[in-house]
């Protein structure tokens, strides 16, 4: 697993007149690999960066899309921004606390999903707006929200 | 008005690089590359076009400034970091039209001298960043992108440097750090980027709608271009509009069009026939404006003489069921989260300023609580070293000085 890991860091590298600057995406690429960022992994991309070990943690944890602990098998992302939270983004969140005992930075119990607060995705004429994974959904509300996320299972 | 930067986004395939040549894309390329680089930037110059991110700053005197520093490699970046609260409007762009995003950044590298170019889009739209590799691959084997530019021996290679969901990085000398792998911390200016930016090295950055205007500029002329919009601001603008109104959505209009015409004569107006109470016209860092002052024409230079700024052209608006000071309290918790912890005036005042703004809208707040936040506001603006700070105690300020009744009638109580 380190050894592709490896490989597609040093395509990245090229891509960059400084091989530290291969740091965020590395970043992700790990991510994808191990679920998450745990010590392993961010040790994997210490050395194929010749980056200090805590020079990837002070990075990883400045950007919140960097996960720092396992993460259910879906990652619900919702704005809650002014626009969203006009259209009854948070009392969303109070939907998946209540239907799904999902907190705001848990998991369900049964690993399927987590949630993530965002601030601002971008869908604001069609708030309020969230990502599952890679998939934008919009013009949310209590009945169609639950219906798309029993289609992530 | 013709649509230019927004042409042709109902086709279901405007992505593709065929369909994009079919309306005239790279056109402007074949004929950027007959002209010198230093007629290119006068070009530009003369057109009067200003950065669209939302500063305003002119474009061509920016690319000027990079291509006289002797240094090289000068590298030129793509500001898609579209992260203030409001706006949608380069989305668009990068979803539907890649090309011309691609054709804009190949004609202002040839102009400044870059040979690499990137793209720093943010982590949060991960659709635009398959959309725009597999678009850039398409120009690179269309020998729009490469080491010989259609023959021309002129080299531009481009690629996306992806964001990870920081806000601060829209700032461009933030961005610069998080492009060489950092934290994304502003940077003291000067030296500016456009002499030490990526890697010590001169670097022009611009925004999205910015790049995607110089085609427009390329194929019609600046004297031609110079013609739309405000004189002193030209060009076409995309305003995105969210909040109470019946369309929301992106419109690209004149530069200049007026704030009563982009929500009453493009958006149809407050929803459900209510009435307005307030608007944020240019993203949530931008003083709210009460109904009275939206007159205002939408530009950089017009904006500031009604007590605002043009910003991205995020314009949200408020019907008169909203509690303002809960949206000012939503706002200040985004400031919190989003300030990246440098400079101790941000860090800890918009924490300060988001505490006090929540016990007003839980019904604990006290009557020398208004003042609190003016004090602590205006010990944050213009201490600090980028302007997220400034954003943030200038959103406290102005909603309290157009709105500070509602925040006495809501002391000690929690509104309905």
């Amino acid at each position: 697993m380190k050894d592709e890991l490896l490989s597609e860091i040093k395509r990245l590298k090229e891509r960059y007149p400084k091989g530290e600057a291969a740091l965020l995406p590395a970043l992700y690429l790990a991510q994808k690999q191990f679920g998450w960022l745990s010590r392993e992994a961010m040790q994997s991309v210490s050395d194929c960066l010749h980056v200090p070990e805590a020079t990837v943690k002070g990075v990883a944890t400045f950007y919140s899309m960097y996960k720092h602990r396992q993460i259910g098998r879906h990652l619900i992302q919702l704005c809650t921004n002014v626009s969203c939270m006009l259209f009854g983004a948070e009392r969303l969140v109070d939907i998946l606390s209540e239907r799904y005992n999902l907190a705001t930075g848990g998991t369900t119990q049964d690993g399927r999903f987590s949630l993530v607060i965002m601030e601002c995705i971008g869908a604001c004429d069609r708030a309020p707006a969230m990502l599952v994974d890679a998939d934008l959904h919009c013009n949310l509300n209590e009945n169609n929200i639950g219906e798309i996320l029993e289609r992530y299972k | 008005m013709e649509r230019y930067l927004l042409k042709d986004i109902e086709n279901p395939r405007s992505t593709d690089i065929g369909e994009y040549k079919k309306i005239g894309g790279y056109k402007s390329l074949i004929r950027a590359l007959e002209m010198s680089p230093n007629d290119l930037i006068d070009e530009v110059k003369k057109s009067g076009l200003r950065g669209r991110g939302g500063a305003g700053f002119p474009t061509g005197m920016k690319w000027a400034f990079a291509s006289a520093d002797p240094k090289f490699p000068k590298y030129l970046i793509c500001n898609a970091d579209e992260g203030e609260p409001g706006t949608f409007k380069d989305r668009p762009i990068l979803e539907k039209r890649p090309h011309l995003l691609i054709e804009g950044m190949a004609i202002s590298g040839y102009a400044i001298g870059a040979e690499y170019g990137y793209i720093y889009l943010r982590g949060e739209y991960p659709e635009a960043r398959d959309i725009l590799e597999g678009a850039i691959s398409e120009a690179y084997r269309d020998g729009f992108l490469g080491d010989n530019i259609l023959g021309k021996g002129i080299r531009f290679h481009l690629s996306v440097h992806r964001g990870a969901g920081a806000y601060i990085c829209g700032e461009e000398t933030a961005l610069i750090e998080s492009l060489e792998g950092k934290r994304g911390q502003p940077r003291i200016k000067p030296p500016f980027p456009v002499n030490v930016g990526a890697f010590g090295m001169p670097t022009v950055i611009n925004n999205v709608e910015t790049l995607a205007n110089i085609p427009l500029i390329v194929e019609i002329g600046a004297d031609a271009y110079s013609k739309i919009g405000s004189p002193e601001c030209p060009g076409p603008k995309i305003y995105c509009v969210s909040g109470h109104v019946e369309k929301p959505g992106v419109y690209e209009l004149p530069m200049g069009s007026t704030l009563r015409e982009i929500i009453y004569d493009h958006s149809g107006g407050v929803r459900g026939g209510k009435e307005l109470k307030a608007v944020i016209p240019g993203g949530i860092s931008t003083p709210v404006l009460p109904p009275d002052r939206i007159d205002c024409p939408m530009d950089f230079v017009n904006m500031p003489r009604y007590g605002s700024m043009l910003g991205s052209g995020a314009v949200i608006v408020f019907d008169e069921t909203v509690c303002l000071v809960k949206v000012c309290y939503r706002a200040l918790k985004f400031f919190e989260h989003e300030s990246c912890g440098k400079c101790t005036p941000c860090r800890e005042g918009t924490g300060w300023l988001r505490s006090i703004l929540g016990r007003i809208d839980e019904g604990s707040g006290r009557k020398e609580d208004i003042d609190l936040l003016l004090d602590v506001a205006g010990n944050i603006s213009g201490k600090t070293l980028c302007p997220l700070g400034d954003g943030a105690a200038s959103v406290v300020t102005n909603f309290i000085r157009h709105f500070r009744d509602e925040f006495e009638k809501h002391m000690g109580k929690t509104c309905v």
